[in-house]
């Protein structure tokens, strides 16, 4: 196990540097993340793994830009980040699917600067590559919940984007259709090749997916190890690495609860 | 459909029973009311007064989906506009249209202009309350989804908001529409010569019918169960049923 930022810092595309948050809520303030550094590189897949409320959400949403940190900078290709921008697609779980449209309306929701004959083209490769195909004119409330969540990674992929943020994407499925869907996802990372941040509190899900985890611990939230993943896809769940890594963080996570 | 037909001929014949046994010389049973329809359709008002009616209401009603709906995105959408026009709004909406008429015939004088006003502030209410709150209500995570997106905020309204809340308008116009329909019986007792509120009054007034009394009654609560039969088809469109259902 090993903090192994140092040799990534060249090519980072994303970069937070000495990020904090505090909210205040009846004249109190209650501080959630501290002081966090942290560099995702260009198409890196990573995980940040922590216990429930504990402020990974929050980072997940300083870095998207739809909040503004207390501290600390944000930037993307050496860009502050000023706000939330079509570069950068956040993945809700399936609940931010918008049920007054169509599968097809709903991918060409975020492409409507492009003429009609490239949006219909676009619509139509990624209703294809996240499997919705001949469910083109159904409306969301006919899809079951693993259907929707495709269809959201689906918006998110059709107007390109450089990274993508997933906050526990895959929270409100069932276990099958969540190893289904970690499948699917992995997949499609390989053919796009995005830098993807995933907020999860599951380990399993972590270690199966991540190139890196990075341990949060309790509120207020600091990054308390980063473990490098350094098993190639697909991965042997029951492997001895595995195995050794996962539960390497098991321990990590079990001491962060001994405050 | 079977058991509403089959309750509703029931309590015909229990009208007309109870007329017959009572005995009552000025209350009609179903039959003097079938006569009485028959009659005002050979007199040809009965189609020119339904349609009267109707026009009254959807001009009155239309005049508030035109303002009221625009007005309320626009307080939904800011919300410390909604600070300043809500205590209005809240003080104004629980006065009765009855007790704007002496007003509206300052205004509008005796006649169509005022009783089209009339069913136009009762319907402007549930129109402008259900569009801002539909505003309001419209999940964070749409409007951060639109706004991920790049779209400008007119954009926004347009595509995300309005959609969003639509469901929640819907319910408010039928609302309204009841109302207005319900305000239009009211309206046509005191301000004009035509319609089937006139017809209740006129029809006590001048001879005591009251067969063309519940003829009357019973056409307007005919034609109100079908505005909202047909509000209620607009419904189940698929673009706006997910926010009828429990699952969205």
């Amino acid at each position: 196990m090993q903090a192994g930022m140092e040799k990534r810092t060249v090519e980072a595309k994303l970069r937070a540097k000495g990020v904090g948050m505090s909210f205040k809520r009846d004249g109190k303030v209650t501080p959630v993340l501290e002081n966090i550094d942290l560099d995702v590189g260009e198409g890196e897949f990573l995980c940040l793994l922590g216990p429930s409320g504990c402020g990974k959400s929050t980072l997940l949403n300083i870095v998207a830009g739809f909040l503004e940190p207390t501290s600390g900078t944000v930037t993307i290709d050496g860009e502050p980040v000023q706000g939330p921008d079509p570069r950068r697609i956040f993945v809700f779980q399936e609940r931010g699917v918008f049920p007054w449209l169509t599968v097809e309306g709903n991918v060409g929701f975020g492409l409507f600067r492009l003429t009609r004959a490239e949006r219909e083209q676009r619509v139509a490769h990624y209703i294809k590559l996240v499997g919705l195909r001949g469910f083109e004119k159904a409306y969301p409330q006919e899809l079951s919940g693993g259907m929707k969540q495709r269809l959201e990674v689906a918006r998110a992929l059709a107007v390109n984007p450089d990274v993508l943020y997933l906050d526990e994407p895959f929270g409100a499925l069932d276990s099958i259709t969540r190893l289904i869907m970690r499948g699917e996802l992995l997949r499609i990372w390989e053919a796009e090749r995005k830098t993807i941040v995933f907020v999860t509190h599951d380990i399993e899900e972590a270690v199966q997916l991540a190139d890196r985890v990075v341990v949060m611990s309790t509120r207020p939230a600091r990054i308390q190890t980063i473990v490098e993943i350094d098993i190639p896809h697909p991965r042997d769940i029951s492997s001895p690495r595995y195995l050794e890594l996962r539960d390497g963080i098991f321990e990590e996570i079990g001491l962060a609860h001994k405050i | 459909m079977f058991w509403p037909l089959l309750l509703g001929a029931a309590l015909l014949g229990a009208w007309h029973v109870s007329v017959l046994w009572s005995g009552s010389k000025i209350f009609p049973s179903p039959l003097d009311v079938r006569r009485g329809l028959a009659e005002l359709a050979r007199r040809g008002v009965l189609w020119g007064y339904i349609g009267d009616s109707l026009r009254r209401v959807l001009v009155g009603f239309s005049v508030a989906v035109v303002l009221g709906v625009p007005s309320g995105l626009a307080l939904g959408w800011y919300p410390a506009a909604a600070q300043v026009v809500n205590p209005v709004i809240q003080m104004v909406r629980p006065i009765s249209p009855i007790a704007w008429i002496p007003i509206a015939i300052v205004w509008f004088g005796v006649g169509e202009r005022s009783a089209v006003f009339l069913i136009f502030v009762a319907a402007l209410f549930p129109i402008l309350v259900a569009s801002m709150n539909g505003v309001r209500n419209v999940p964070s995570i749409f409007r951060r989804a639109g706004r991920n997106f790049g779209l400008s905020p007119l954009r926004l309204l347009a595509t995300v908001v309005f959609p969003a809340s639509l469901p929640q308008i819907i319910i408010g116009l039928r609302i309204a529409l009841g109302i207005a329909w319900l305000v239009v019986v009211a309206a046509e007792m005191i301000a004009v010569d035509s319609g089937l509120g006139y017809l209740v009054i006129d029809a006590r007034n001048s001879g005591k019918r009251y067969d063309l009394v519940v003829a009357a009654m019973l056409m307007i609560g005919l034609i109100g169960l079908c505005l909202d039969i047909g509000f209620r088809k607009l419904e189940a469109v698929k673009a706006v049923r997910w926010g009828f259902r429990n699952e969205g």
